[in-house]
Order: structure tokens, then sequence, then C-alpha cells
């Protein structure tokens, strides 16, 4: 029997098997930042012990950064301390930082692959559950715990048990207006927010296949709202290209010995996975959610599900739900309201995401009543889009650029949007609060973003293109 | 104080919402401390409170109401989803549970629990919605789960389920080890590892 992607690179990983438990699991880069790391630090002290292979390590401050002013010192308190930690704990363990300040900085799923270090074949972590996202690559990737977190700095290993594995196979070409952001929330409102726990999952299938490296990156990303382990895409040219000449890729024949190696990094013809699912391109359309996980979406003219039409069991959650985000069921979203419109977060904030926003609004202006923020995922986005003039069209148009950071993805620096109003958001999740206390979230893509703030609206951008 | 759990006969908190995600069980702006310690007192910090005040505590949530208590807490399915966030598990185990039972756990969370010393229990949708009957309408009901046997029994009616936990782990949690230890008592294997792969 064949071999899948994810067991060709999970085996090449398997320290000791334990008789009756889990794998102990090595991995090949860390990843972490300053909201989960200083615990998983204060353990190490406490044992008295140094991080393993620091080298390995990479860090980063992002999930609690300014994105204004950020030359100035942090004014919280508490923020300025954890970013304080970060820098003294990678100091004492000979751990890079791009810390705040640092051309390379940035939302720790953005930098990893903008510089090269992601790569095929590896296993990655980092205490953040979107560390999904590197798996575009062809990688293992996964988030974990702050005690995961001190396991692998101690030992660069884990104990893992082997997921069941899924593929989820998408054919076809793909609609106006719709970008891979839809195709992943289609994914979800068809299998649930809970239709994937306990899998890794393979995307696959001719319309993922065409898409860009950083169309891939946002579908893999979202895999963990299906409650996947982690999700990946098989590299191909499309990947190599990408990584090729980037900082951290390698060089010359160390090149040509991995891009070898690499391509043998896909599921043979009679891989057997635990299920499969078949999804036809044409049926999905702009897509928007209404709910308070990302699983509650739907095509952008459709309308909410009316109770009837939810199963009994689930009404309460549902009713909650509604209740939450102000919507009634089986009412339309197109044509709502929207008074904050969110571009940013390790789902959209890549350079392909604000070219497309920028050649979108261009000669357009926001609506009055809508705020619109900007968040690129790195200082080297930022830079970039400063370079094409992408920043001059945001201006034009009203919105406004920020610097790298998470940001209102989780509203836990001073971005928040406040109780009450409606945010179009190009990240991943909606659910109670995470974007300020009672703030309610709609999830799109970045074109159905870009014209809600166009219009101030919930709008389909097939009308508009 | 032995980490180790093995039996836990208590009351329980029931919290019947499915789809619980690591937000609303600790919300980010609770994540700037440095240490582990004191996350308890901001569990469901949006759910228990309005406006944010310790002093106008929501009557209808389940924390705030003096009948539901113990160190059990039962909770719908797709319990911990969302943010990989440790912080869930501590402020869960710091506010006085040791076991969180539902009919289905978010991965990352049930990891994270494990860590923690917080005993994950899933049982069937069936005696699921069975316990909450039973302690909908009678508040001071008890559970027991037992870990060696891996069991839990709804005390008063005699109901019972087995559960799964792989075997390393319950050697782990019977006798208090951390994963960390284990794997620290294995530096020259990774070291072998590491050495086969170049
Ligand atoms: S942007 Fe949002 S989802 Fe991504 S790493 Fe930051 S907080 Fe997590």
């Amino acid at each position: 029997m064949g071999k899948t992607l994810f067991d060709k690179i999970w085996e090449k990983h398997i320290v000791r098997q334990i008789d009756g438990g889990p794998s102990v699991f090595y991995i090949d880069k860390h990843f972490i930042h300053e909201v989960t790391s200083p615990q998983a630090f204060t353990g190490l002290n406490k044992r008295g012990i140094k991080v393993f292979r620091p080298r390995q390590v990479v860090a980063t401050a992002d999930h609690n950064v300014p994105t204004l002013n950020q030359h100035l010192p942090i004014r919280e308190e508490l923020s300025r301390l954890q970013v304080e930690t970060l820098k003294k704990n990678c100091a004492e363990h000979g751990i890079e930082l791009y810390g705040l300040g640092h051309p390379f900085q940035g939302i720790v799923h953005v930098i990893g692959p903008e510089l090269g270090i992601t790569q095929p074949g590896m296993t990655i972590v980092c205490g953040d559950s979107h560390t999904s996202t590197h798996g575009a690559f062809g990688a293992i990737a996964f988030g974990i715990g702050t005690s995961e977190v001190e396991m692998v700095l101690a030992t660069q290993c884990l104990l893992q048990s082997k997921p069941k594995l899924m593929r989820i196979n998408v054919e076809g070409p793909l609609n106006k207006g719709v970008l891979s952001k839809d195709i992943v929330l289609y994914i979800l409102a068809k299998i649930s927010a809970s239709g994937a726990t306990g899998y890794a999952v393979e995307f696959a299938g001719s319309a993922i296949r065409g898409l860009s490296m950083e169309a891939r990156m946002t579908i893999c990303n979202m895999s963990i709202e299906m409650g996947a382990r982690c999700g990946m895409i098989a590299p191909d040219d499309t990947t190599f290209n990408y990584i090729k000449g980037r900082l951290f890729a390698p060089k010359g024949e160390d090149w040509d010995k991995k891009l070898a190696a690499w391509r043998q990094l896909t599921s043979d013809p009679d891989a057997v996975f635990d299920k499969e699912i078949h999804i036809n391109a044409a049926d999905i359309e702009p897509m928007i959610t209404y709910g308070t996980n990302p699983g509650m979406g739907m095509g952008i003219t459709a309308r909410i599900p009316s109770l009837d039409e939810v199963a009994d069991q689930e009404k309460m959650s549902f009713e909650k739900s509604l209740g939450y985000m102000g919507l009634q069921p089986g009412s339309a979203l197109k044509g709502q309201k929207v008074d904050y419109v969110f571009i940013g977060s390790c789902t959209n904030s890549r350079i392909e995401d604000l070219r497309m926003v920028a050649s979108f609004i261009k000669g357009k202006q926001k609506a009055k009543d809508v705020e619109v923020w900007i968040v690129p995922g790195s200082k080297q986005v930022e830079k970039q889009a400063r370079e094409e003039g992408i920043d001059k069209i945001f201006e034009e148009a009203g919105f406004m650029l920020r610097q790298p950071g998470c940001s209102a993805c989780l509203g836990m620096n001073e971005d928040k949007i406040p109780a009450g109003k409606y945010c179009i958001s190009t990240s991943n999740r909606n659910f109670e609060g995470r974007q300020g206390p009672n703030a309610r979230t709609f999830l799109a893509s970045p074109l159905t973003a870009a014209v809600a703030a166009i219009t101030g609206k919930v709008t389909d951008i097939r009308e508009w293109l | 104080m032995s980490k180790a759990i093995n039996i836990v006969t208590s009351t329980v908190v029931s919290l019947n919402s499915e789809n619980v995600d690591t937000d609303q069980i600790i919300p980010a702006r609770f994540l700037k401390a440095t240490s582990r310690d004191g996350f308890g007192k901001n569990l469901f910090r949006d759910w228990r409170y309005e406006n944010d005040n310790e002093q106008q505590p929501k009557k209808d949530f389940i924390l705030n109401n003096p009948a539901y208590k113990g160190r059990i807490l039962v909770a719908g399915k797709n319990f911990g989803c969302g943010s990989s966030r440790e912080h869930a598990a501590w402020a869960i185990k710091d506010y006085g549970f040791d076991v969180v039972v539902s009919s289905f756990f978010a991965d990352i969370f049930k990891n994270n629990s494990l860590n923690n010393f917080l005993l994950p229990v899933v049982v069937s949708d069936a005696f699921l919605k069975r316990i909450f009957d039973v302690v909908n309408t009678d508040p001071s009901a008890t559970l027991t789960v037992n870990l060696e046997a891996q069991t839990i029994t709804i005390d008063s009616t005699r109901e019972q389920e087995n559960f799964d936990i792989n075997h390393y782990k319950k050697t782990c949690l019977l006798n208090g080890y951390d994963d960390i230890d284990y794997l620290l008592n294995m530096k020259s294997e990774i070291e072998a590892f590491e050495n086969n792969r170049l």
C-alpha cells in the first residue's frame, strides 16, 4: 500500500515509539512568540536547564504589540513586560529574535515562509494554533500549548499520537470573485467547526494546485478551524519557486539535493486515507460567516438558516450565537451595515492580499461611516507595500495602513472593535469577544472585505468585477 | 502536593453549550501574565460578568449559581476549540476543577489539559445528555470518575460508562509524572537520532 504525504514526513521524525502510547516525535523548527512562551522559559529555569537546540528556534513579537508608533516604548505595562521577557529569554538562551523594530518582525506564520525558514518535509511547531499555515509547503505543522513549548525547548521533541488522515479534494475552476478564503469557509460550512477533529488534512485537487503559495497558506491556516491537527498541501513547482532565493532557503548544491527530496513528497496514487471529501469548485460562491464559530458560514447571497432548519440539539447554541450577533434567523446578510473593516491576520495579510485589495479599491473612496484598518503581516510586507505605492492607494481611499502584528485578529493590544459594532474581517475566528468584548465579526475574503469598505455594507463582490 | 489523579467524586458544574472555545474560557486580554498562576478568577470572564465588572455577575451563568459547584466541569461537544492557549487549561484547573467531561474535545485543549493534570473524559452523546438531565433536576447529584478503572458513574442512578485514555498518559496522571521528565531522560537517544539523519 502506498504512503500518504503525511506518513512520509511522520515516519522520518519518529525517535521512539512508546508501547501502547504516543511516539517521541522530532521537531525541526520551533517558532515562539511573547504570549505563550514566558511560562515555558520559567519552567526551564526552574529545572536549571538550557534550550537544547537554540538554532532551531526562531522568535518574534506579534500577538501583543501595538500597530502604531512601534518605535515608542509600549505603553501598556503588562504588554511591555511580555515583550521584554521574550527579549531577555532569547538573549539568555541564544535564540534569534526578530523583535519590534527588526526588519524581519511580523506575525510568526507570515515571517516563517517569507524568510524561507518554512520548507517541505519539515516538522514545525509553535505555541499558536494557526501553525497549521506552514503545512501549505508540505510540512507537518501544528500548534502546541505552553507545556509542549517547554518540552520542545528542552528536548526538541514532543509526545504525539498519529492522527487519522483525511483528504479534501477541490476540483475544477473557481468562480469569479472566489478566493482561497472562500474555499476554506465553504469547506468549514460543509463539515463544521469540528468536522476534522482528530485528523491531519491534506488539501488536493486541481483548484488547490492552481493556487499561489499565499492562497494555499490561507487554506492551511484555517484547517485548525475544522478541528484538524494540521493541514497540508503537497509541494510542487509553485512551492519551490516561492522558496527559491529566500534568505534561509537552501543554496547551490544543497538546493539541488533538497529539491530532489522534496519532489518525493506527495501522496502515492494508491495511498489510502481514513476519510475523503470531494468538493466541486463550481459550487463555491464568495462566502461570509453569520455566527460565532467559523463553521457558521454561507454564500454571500444566501439566508441565515431559520430555526426549523437547525437540528434540535444545536438550537440553543444557534440562538445564543445569533443573539450575540444581533441577527435574525432566516434573514439575509447582504446589505447589512458594517462599522469596521479589518484586513490583516496570519490568514490574509500577505503582500498578495494587500495588492489585491489595492488594485480593487484604486480610485475609490471608503464609505464615510466605516473605519478601515489594514495591518500588514510583517515588516517586509509593509516595506514592499510602500515600495509599490500601495500605501498611497490606501491613504487616498481613506484606509489606515498600520504596522505589523496580530492586532484586531484577537484584540489583545489596543486594536479592539467596540462592543456591538460589526466588523468584516479577513482573520480566521468570529468567536464571541474575539475582536473585543461584544464585538461582532463577519469573516470573509480580502475582496469581500474591500468592497464592504467602499459600500459600508455586506456586498456581493461579483457585482463589482 | 501531589499532582496525581485517581478517583474523583464530586458534584458538577454543567455548562450546556457546544463549541465552547478557548477565547470564552479565558479571553485574550487576560493572557498578558508571564506566570501560570491566578487565571481562575478570569475563567469564562465575559460569560460571568456584565461589562467586565466583578460587581455585576450575570445571574443566569452557571458559575454564578451557588447551587452548582464541584471539581467536575461538564460541557457540550467540541469543548476547548480555537486558540492553543494553555491558559484555558490553567484557568479551569486554577478555578478548582480536576476533571472536564464532554462528548468531544478539541485536540490541543485535550493535550494541554493532560499536561496540567486536568483529566478530560470523553463520554457518548447519550451519556452526556443523561448527566445534564440528572444534574439539572438535582444540582447535588454527584459523579464519580475512576481513572484506574476508566469509568465514569452517575452516582444516584448507577449509570456508568467506560472512557478511553492512552496507557502512557494514564500512567503519567496516576503517578504525577510529566512528559517533559520522560523526554529529558532520553536525551542521548534524541542526539543519536539527530546524528543518524545527517
Ligand atoms: S494573526 Fe491571529 S490567528 Fe494569526 S497568529 Fe496572530 S492571533 Fe493567531
